[in-house]
């Protein structure tokens, strides 16, 4: 049954087929197709240098700054409890909001996908709208919405509801600017995989819910959870958003990055690179997890240019 | 090797769909879809569509003429013009050089790419201006030139430079890896030196793409908040960008101002959201799948 189901994905012949081929064209180049030696290795040197300059250079020095002061600094800044209610907030409004998004990101991708209607491609705009507004923008929204002279404000307290300068307005305001991630990744790939495997599970008499768990979510689990991935490196690292509408009390509205900017504008910077330092090792745990799906699995990933 | 065979999902998604379909749950997950984008995305930009027709075309035009305003704006715009310029020439030869060459460490250049996407922007901002300042590892090297790159504009640019790196060299690497060997064969029997076939053969294909990250690297960094505050010095008239100016007016509760600015930012996204949506459509039909 296992086997007959990965032949069914399609995945592994196709990575048989093209990894290799792809990687003999890289190395056997004839001569009329390939720049000079001397072209390529100042090519290679600009690369190095800019790639250096812009993104090994930043990832260095917050691990560096991190530890100018010594372990036990870098570990005094990570216990405070300023840093631990930042951290223990960070995972608390990722917890909320990355389920949010896949619930969203299966829905949408499993409509938008599996069926066809008018303004499909409208709706698709809508989703990857939050993309393209400023975090910034998007946290005066909520602002406007729920602050207390917005729109809902006096409802709110009347109802003695708090949103803005609390944690469910971070949470919204995280919700809105990781929305696109997993539901793009979905429908991407859903699209390709078209329907032949559902209508197939259907015809040989399974229900419409463990067709859903046992056909469509094995075919689509490493691109979830590489939607997944993006959407969690954001909703722990978001900035903007989150502190337009989180009125920066500390112990109680700050959030890693958050708690980081306070700290930097105190001239507390071993602190701040300390907190930083953690953010930078979730980015780095991600890039690794992520380069793996990509090399591992490629196949089961929609083939297209990554964005955000 | 034998070329396998196609998916049968493949070529059934190829086929006009029956209307009629015998999956379950449309109704339940467009339902969802529609009911969480509401609550999520549509509401709170009604909130901000409402707010902003309440201050009327001449309220927003006049709050955009604003001394203060018109220059973040401009600043923001402008660097983000910029960066993205600068990514281009740097994204091409980095992807050009990560797809088609080999040498040690190359693999990891090529994850660390991404970083500006997995690096929280907060974190990318304190670094960029501890290296870029003037007693920083960079910033103190070329300080004796008379140069200053953090607490200026530059500093913008270096901030944008990061944040759009990735969005060019990713939207640029699959082109040169579909790139046919042949083509440039072709092109090189038929008496082209190699600089004729990449100025005349291969940029072509690659523009549409480098069009696309371009368009997507500026609209980022018009946006782009956190990385830049850290490093921009933040001076009215000179080097504040229009996001810190949103949050300057909402900390004056200045809300009207505030949703003035943001209509003007989201105006201009939207009008580069459907310029990208041209540019993709153009070079589908011109060069096929990018």
């Amino acid at each position: 049954m296992s086997e007959a189901a990965t032949g069914w994905a399609g995945a592994p012949a196709e990575s048989i087929w093209s990894g290799p081929e792809k990687k003999a064209a890289r190395r056997s180049r004839s001569p009329v197709t390939g720049e000079s030696d001397l072209l390529k290795a100042v090519l290679i040197g600009v690369t190095v240098v800019f790639l250096s300059l812009f993104l090994i250079l930043p990832l260095a020095i917050v691990f560096t700054e991190a530890f100018s002061k010594g372990v036990a600094a870098y570990w005094g800044a990570l216990i405070s409890p300023d840093a631990r209610s930042a951290i223990g907030l960070t995972l608390t409004v990722a917890a909320i909001a990355v389920p949010a998004n896949i619930m969203f990101g299966l829905a949408a991708a499993w409509a938008i996908a599996k069926f066809h209607f008018p303004g499909k491609s409208f709706l698709i705009t809508l989703i990857d709208l939050p993309f393209s507004v400023s975090p910034v923008v998007a946290g005066l929204m909520f602002v406007l919405l729920f602050g207390a002279h917005g729109l809902l404000g006096p409802w709110l307290k009347a109802h003695d509801l708090e949103i803005i300068f609390a944690v469910p307005g971070i949470v919204l305001a995280t919700i809105f600017v990781t929305f696109p991630f997993v539901a793009r990744e979905l429908i991407a790939l859903m699209e390709d995989q078209g329907t032949g495997d559902e209508e197939t599970a259907l015809s040989l008499g399974a229900s419409g819910f463990s067709t859903f768990m046992r056909v469509t979510l094995p075919n689509i689990k490493w691109a979830l959870l590489y939607g997944v991935l993006l959407c969690n490196a954001r909703a722990m690292g978001e900035f903007g958003a989150v502190s337009v509408v989180s009125g920066h009390i500390r112990g109680k509205t700050n959030t890693m990055p958050l708690h980081v900017e306070i700290l930097y504008n105190e001239y507390n910077t071993a602190a701040a690179f300390a907190v930083a330092s953690l953010l930078a090792l979730l980015a780095l745990i991600t890039l690794v997890l992520k380069t793996l799906l990509e090399t591992r699995f490629n196949d089961a990933l929609p083939g297209k240019a990554r964005g955000h | 090797m034998t070329p396998p065979t196609e998916r049968p999902t493949v070529s059934l998604s190829a086929l006009p769909l029956k209307r009629s379909s015998i999956l379950p749950g449309f109704g339940l997950s467009l339902g969802y879809t529609l009911v969480y984008l509401s609550i999520i995305v549509l509401l709170p930009l009604a909130a901000l569509v409402l707010k902003a027709s309440g201050l009327g075309l001449s309220g927003l035009w006049s709050i955009g003429v604003q001394p203060r305003v018109f220059a973040a704006l401009k600043t923001s715009f402008t660097l983000a013009l910029a960066a993205a310029a600068i990514n281009v020439v740097f994204g091409v030869i980095v992807a050009w050089v990560l797809t088609r060459y080999d040498f040690p460490g190359r693999r990891l250049l090529d994850a660390a790419v991404d970083l500006p996407f997995a690096l929280p922007t907060a974190v990318a901002g304190i670094a960029l201006a501890a290296i870029y300042a003037p007693n920083g590892w960079i910033g103190a090297l070329i300080a004796p030139l008379g140069w200053k790159i953090a607490f200026t504009p530059l500093g913008i640019v270096v901030a944008l430079i990061f944040i759009g790196l990735p969005f060019i060299v990713r939207t640029v690497q699959p082109v040169i890896v579909d790139l046919e060997q042949d083509v440039e064969e072709a092109s090189a029997s038929l008496g082209a030196t190699r600089l004729q076939t990449l100025s005349r053969v291969i940029l072509p294909a690659l523009t549409p793409a480098l069009l696309t990250g371009f368009a997507l690297a500026f609209a980022r960094g018009v946006g782009e908040y956190g990385s830049v505050i850290f490093i921009a010095g933040n001076l009215p008239f000179i080097s504040e960008i229009a996001p810190l100016l949103i949050v300057v007016k909402l900390e004056e509760f200045n809300y009207e101002g505030a949703t003035a600015i943001a209509i003007w930012m989201l105006a201009i996204s939207f009008f580069i959201l459907f310029a990208i949506n041209l540019i993709q459509a153009w070079s589908r039909r011109r060069f096929g799948n990018v």
